[in-house]
């Protein structure tokens, strides 16, 4: 599905990603944990196409394909999808509006004919009960006055819409009350299949208890410095990050 | 009229009589404006004399006035004599299909979502005799015959209905009003005239009429809507199809003269030509647009979506003299390139309760500059008057400008007046966070200017609000990247 091989990004300058090698392949969910600061959300919009962020070296193979040749709404119709950390008020426009202009143009793409109005419902309706959402939410202006959870609610949402192959969730996590987490946790879950993958970006194991990850990387400084399976994320829950900071701090000394 | 200028209008239309020098059977007059083009225009238009000498008191105002120049535009002079103030409409030979027409206006037309009908239409190709839209129009006519609308050409109603006319001219926008009102006045050659007798509901938008009948208005139109007691009418002027004219200088007059219990709403969509990328041979849009809710409980609304001409300056008013009437401005200007606007609106507050309400969006692109002017005015007697004001302004790159001057006057302690103003720009962030989503730029600008803009599109005819969508994405095309 995804192979990065010695990624490099950097933003105004500064290197922010030193050489990310990693593989996902089909049907695997991996988590990408580390402090702040560690570049956790520059790889995922490294990913998703962000201009600001310019990539130095390396390559990103994408389902046979350059990724990083494709523009970022090539990148969302090829099936790449990226829930926000922090989702972007639109003001006049709802998310049915939003999600009815990107699906169409998704299928223009792939050579297929604009959805009917009754066929969009039907899907949407049947995709709500995924993450509890309420119709009237879906009526509003995108993420205008929504609380927190709405927001990541309604993030999950849009990728049930869009059926990507690759989703990436950049610290869903955050800003969510229990309940929330748990709804959106099993919104993800349903949306699993064997053919699609999924990158977790959090900065704390207990996103991992509901959705359960194959591999969990640790980055720091750019890089990846460990990576196990599930039980190193409650190894970091634990221990916190410090062990693994000094671990590659005395090797590169 | 008092004796000496009776006398004085007398003699100088007699002077005329003799030197009369210009040839009557000219399709066009000579360039330039003096008293002569003046009784050329109003013959060639077998006018009363009432009406000439309405037109000469106008011209005689306009030479005593001085361009103003407070707008916040710039635009070479004006050389008002070397314009031709008068041309008989052409009969060109007309496109024999749509393949004769040039592709890039073709291609508009398609990305507004125009029908193959209209766009025949728009471009003067002949039409099938069924469709026809002189057929078309008169089956409409008759129907708004029956409730007695009047609605006709200007030159048709001073024919056919002098005394309402008479009536109502300048009732609202005095000829010396301003000096392109004034100019207006002197030479006004053609525009729509409006009548809603009382009670009556007009059944229709009075656009798809319009429309049809849109194509030869001169560059000095006239417009003249009266709707009597407890009427009501929508009327939708222009066109989402890009205008080209010859002509540069455009100095429309709307007179809207609204009764008692009576409800005007009045859209427009402007899209003249805006010039090429540097400005260069655009139209100057100078529009005096005025209406009076004259009676109680009467009620205007503008809404207005402004997308073309170079220079664009007008401010759609509304004296509110009756008591607990109400006065709307809805508008939406976007400028990109060179383009300039100065619009907004003036809301006199004339008698007890009466309400208003302004809702400007502007949105500014490339090296443009679009600036919201408006005045709320109370009057001592205008006892509880309310206004709420929002002005909102949109900023695409960093080389446009958005300029708001609102001019609020209150001289009643109980009124109320709210002003809100907002300037964004559109964020990178939205941007990206549409193309994540798998839409491209272009489409990610058009939808969220027109989720910035959907208070006032709302207000717009169903089938207008849609092509004006389109229009904003059209006139925004390549501002950004």
């Amino acid at each position: 599905m995804l192979k990065i091989k010695n990624l490099h990004a950097s933003i105004e300058g500064k290197d922010i990603l030193n050489g990310i090698n990693l593989e996902i392949k089909p049907g695997e969910v991996h988590a990408i944990m580390g402090p702040n600061g560690s570049g956790k959300s520059t790889l995922a919009s490294v990913l998703a196409g962000r201009e600001e962020y310019e990539v130095t070296d390396g390559e990103i193979e994408y389902l046979g394909k350059d990724l990083l040749d494709l523009s970022p709404e090539d990148r969302a119709r090829e099936g790449v999808f990226l829930a926000f950390q922090y989702p972007v008020e639109i003001p006049g426009v709802s998310t049915t509006n939003f999600l009815k202009t990107a699906i169409n143009q998704i299928r223009e793409y792939r050579g297929q004919e604009p959805l009917d109005a009754v066929s969009f419902l039907t899907t949407m309706k049947e995709k709500m009960k995924l993450v509890e959402i309420d119709q009237a939410l879906l009526s509003r202006s995108l993420n205008e006055g929504f609380s927190g959870g709405e927001k990541k609610r309604n993030e999950i949402f849009q990728m049930a819409m869009l059926e990507p192959k690759l989703s990436i969730l950049d610290e869903t996590d955050s800003g969510l009350d229990i309940d929330a987490l748990r709804i959106v946790a099993n919104g993800v879950n349903k949306l699993k299949t064997s053919e699609t993958s999924t990158i977790v970006v959090t900065h704390y194991q207990r996103l991992l208890d509901y959705i359960v990850p194959d591999f969990v990387h640790v980055l720091y400084k750019g890089k990846i410095v460990k990576s196990g399976d599930k039980n190193l994320a409650l190894e970091l829950e634990e221990k916190g990050y410090d062990w693994i900071k000094e671990e590659v701090d005395t090797a590169t000394a | 009229m008092s004796k000496d200028n009776e006398i004085l209008e007398q003699f100088t239309s007699k002077e005329y009589e003799h030197g009369w020098n210009i040839d009557l059977e000219a399709d066009q007059a000579p360039k330039g404006l003096s008293e002569e083009i003046i009784h050329f225009i109003s013959a060639k238009k077998e006018e009363p004399q009432w009406l000439l000498d309405w037109r000469l008191k106008a011209y005689r105002a306009w030479t005593k006035m001085e361009e103003p120049d407070w707008a916040n535009v710039k635009f070479p002079k004006i050389n008002y004599q070397d314009i031709i103030y008068y041309s008989a409409p052409k009969q060109k030979v007309k496109p024999k299909s749509l393949d004769e027409i040039d592709p890039e206006l073709l291609d508009t037309f398609k990305k507004l979502g125009i029908s193959l009908e209209e766009q025949k239409r728009l471009t003067g190709v002949a039409v099938d005799a069924v469709l026809d839209s002189v057929s078309v129009a008169t089956t409409f006519k008759d129907k708004l015959g029956e409730l007695g609308i009047i609605f006709c050409s200007f030159s048709e109603a001073v024919k056919e209905h002098p005394e309402l006319v008479k009536k109502y001219l300048g009732s609202v926008v005095p000829q010396g009003d301003n000096y392109f009102s004034a100019l207006n006045s002197a030479v006004f050659t053609d525009g729509s005239f409006c009548y809603i007798p009382k009670g009556v509901r007009c059944p229709m938008e009075l656009s798809t009429y319009f429309r049809i009948n849109a194509a030869n208005t001169g560059q000095f139109e006239r417009t003249l809507i009266v709707a009597e007691e407890g009427s009501y009418v929508s009327y939708l002027e222009g066109c989402t199809a890009p205008q080209r004219d010859e002509n540069q200088l455009h100095a429309a007059v709307v007179e809207i003269y609204v009764q008692k219990d009576a409800e005007v709403k009045y859209s427009t969509v402007q899209n003249w030509y805006p010039g090429d990328k540097n400005g260069k041979g655009g139209i100057y849009n100078f529009v005096t647009k005025r209406g009076i809710c004259a009676g109680d409980n009467a009620k205007l609304s503008w809404t207005q979506v402004e997308t073309g001409s170079s220079v664009t300056w007008k401010y759609p008013s509304c004296i509110l003299k009756g008591d607990n009437s109400t006065g709307e401005f809805y508008s939406v200007a976007v400028t990109n390139n060179m383009q300039q606007a100065d619009t907004g609106t003036k809301m006199i507050h004339i008698g007890k309760n009466t309400k208003s309400r302004i809702v400007s969006k502007g949105v500014s692109a490339g090296k443009s500059q679009n600036s919201y002017r408006g005045q709320v005015k109370v009057m001592k007697r205008a006892e509880g008057a309310r206004n709420f004001s929002q002005c909102d302004s949109l900023l695409m790159g960093d080389q446009c400008g958005a300029h708001t001057f609102p001019y609020i006057d209150v001289e009643n302690k109980s009124a109320q007046v709210e002003h809100e103003a907002t300037t964004s720009k559109i964020g990178e962030d939205q941007i990206f966070y549409c193309t994540q989503r798998g839409i491209d730029e272009e489409s990610a600008i058009a939808l969220i200017v027109n989720g910035y803009c959907k208070e006032v599109l709302n207000q717009l005819p169903m089938e207008f609000a849609v092509e004006a969508q389109k229009l904003l994405a059209l006139t925004l095309e390549g501002s950004v990247g």
